[in-house]
């Protein structure tokens, strides 16, 4: 399991991250959601070792991150950051291959292939496997990032606003397919949303950030109330009940 | 056409060239020309190869395909140690004329220079490597302006000693100093081969590397000083040279189009060796030494460049 102990983060002399404890729950989805600049990408790469803390540590099976080596630590834990800027020509399919590189270290048997067939089957991805990144839209390209993490095959999944730029009907799909990797395989799933709708429909537990510090940390119905909005976020935020899901009316508020 | 077709084809090419070079008009002089002419084929090899490999290998970790090695300065020091020691000791001291000490004190000064500089800057933590390129411009151009300055107060005699210093040639390479370069450039690509397949990762960005387990700070510092040791080496063997390295460094991603680093450095040694022995043997056989071997290879890969850029731009267009 992962445990987040006091860890704080300066940029510059400015905190963007200060004591900040949790512990991720196993097989659950946990959202980290909070105003723009509250840490949470900050978290989330501080979690997935992108990034070291200046004082506090973060455990996964009760080590330290950064004790672990790279490639054991990536085939238990796979981060995927909102930008991902490359310098290569890649079809889906070679960047789903290199899911497998932990394992595989580039040279890949029949089981990474045939993990690699499974992810992306599992994004929906088969007819584009050949096609090139730089001619999908932004959809498409963000289904083939997840495809990469999903042949990776980790325990723990830390996405970074994978909705970013993504349209309705797409953000769905995507947060579907979380919540089935949940369900189904038993990963644990920590995403980093802007849409506290997304956060109060699709996750289990969410951690609220405010100014680098956890302010609200529970089960998703514990957070989602006017209350504990008013105090994220400094809104009056109406919270309205639908078939079950509660929505958040934040447009005129 | 598959990529290995098109390494067996440069293979090849670069098999022609060196047999052209080795063979043309040698008349039955296996004495003499014979095994000089193999060592000067050999010299080239070796510095195409190690420029080629650290052209490729830089442009990966900077993630970037318009940049040379040259910009950590290390050129700028070659240059700066000779005119030092053309300046303080004179052409007559054992350090000019004595090659191998010339060539260990060149080798030397530049890993030192280059691990001090590296020790330096990544004491300091996470420093983007462009912060490191920018000081490694600048020192480069400061050692160059002192290296001008010396230049212009050092007599005209020994001047002229010095300027044979400052451009590459293939024409005196000492047969001792190649089989030292040698061992040394061939030690430090076995080296840098185990982590071929982390280069092909360290492509898709910092974040996805790190992600796949590619340790990634740490190789970036153990890829620039291993592009170092290849560079000051080749440097110090033939002199300045690292120019060719932009050509074909870029022809072997347009030619190959993939992410494979195995392929693209396999390919971009083939074409160096291409350029090296063929430009040498249009410089010595057709214009019989009136020009110089850099404006052979800029003019036949620039011109080859651009029909690729245009054939591109056909295709997408």
């Amino acid at each position: 399991m992962i445990q987040v102990k006091e860890i704080t983060k300066f940029f510059g002399k400015k905190p963007v991250v200060q004591d900040v404890s949790v512990d991720i729950v196993s097989g659950k989805i946990t959202s980290f959601i909070g105003p723009n600049g509250a840490g949470k990408s900050t978290l989330l790469s501080m979690v997935s070792r992108l990034l070291n803390a200046d004082t506090g540590e973060v455990l996964l099976d009760k080590a330290d991150v950064r004790r672990w080596k790279s490639d054991d630590f990536a085939k238990r834990v796979s981060i995927l950051k909102q930008s991902n800027y490359m310098n290569v020509r890649l079809t889906i399919r070679e960047l789903v291959s290199f899911g497998r590189f932990p394992y595989s270290k580039g040279r890949l048997n029949a089981e990474d292939e045939l993990k690699v067939d499974e992810a992306i089957q599992y994004m929906n991805l088969e007819d584009l496997q050949h096609n090139y990144l730089d001619e999908l839209s932004g959809g498409q390209r963000q289904r083939a990032f997840i495809a990469m993490v999903i042949a990776q095959d980790t325990e723990y999944i830390l996405l970074d606003e994978p909705l970013n730029n993504l349209d309705m009907k797409h953000s769905v799909q995507i947060m579907k397919i979380l919540r089935k990797l949940v369900n189904e395989l038993g990963k644990t799933v920590v995403i980093v949303l802007h849409d506290i709708n997304f956060a109060s429909v699709y996750s289990d537990y969410i951690v609220a950030l405010k100014d680098g510090r956890v302010v609200k940390n529970g089960p998703t119905h514990h957070i989602i109330n006017s209350d504990a909005l008013k105090e994220i976020y400094d809104m009056d935020i109406p919270v309205q009940e639908q078939d079950g899901c509660r929505i958040c009316v934040y447009f005129n508020s | 056409m598959r990529n290995r077709t098109k390494l067996l084809i440069l293979l090849g090419l670069a098999i022609a060239f060196v047999a052209l070079y080795v063979f043309y008009a040698l008349n039955g002089n296996y004495h003499y020309a014979f095994p000089r002419r193999l060592m000067k084929v050999f010299a080239m090899s070796l510095t195409g190869v190690a420029i080629a490999y650290s052209t490729v290998v830089f442009q990966t970790i900077t993630h970037n395909r318009i940049l040379t090695p040259s910009v950590m300065g290390l050129d700028a020091l070659y240059m700066m140690v000779q005119t030092f020691i053309y300046f303080f000791f004179g052409s007559m001291s054992i350090l000019v004329v004595n090659i191998h000490y010339n060539f260990l004190f060149a080798v030397i000064a530049m890993i030192v220079f280059a691990l001090l500089f590296y020790r330096i800057l990544f004491k300091e933590g996470k420093r983007p490597i462009y912060f490191l390129l920018l000081v490694g411009m600048i020192t480069g151009t400061f050692l160059g302006s002192i290296t001008t300055f010396l230049q212009v107060l050092i007599d005209p005699n020994e001047f002229l000693g010095l300027q044979s210093k400052m451009f590459a040639s293939f024409n005196n390479v000492n047969s001792d100093l190649v089989w030292l370069a040698a061992v040394l450039i061939l030690l430090t690509i076995i080296y840098g081969w185990r982590h071929m397949n982390q280069l092909d990762v360290m492509s898709l960005g910092r974040d996805t590397a790190i992600n796949l387990g590619v340790p990634y700070d740490k190789l970036v510092q153990r890829m620039l000083i291993i592009a170092s040791i290849l560079i000051a080496v080749s440097t110090a063997l033939v002199g300045p040279i690292t120019f060719f390295g932009l050509i074909v460094a870029n022809l072997s991603y347009q030619f190959f189009n993939t992410y494979k680093h195995s392929i693209l450095i396999t390919g971009a040694c083939l074409m160096s060796i291409v350029a090296l022995v063929g430009g040498q043997w249009m410089v010595e056989r057709i214009f019989s030494f009136s020009t110089t071997l850099s404006v052979i290879i800029n003019f036949v890969g620039g011109v080859y460049f651009i029909y690729l850029l245009l054939k591109e731009s056909r295709s997408t267009g």
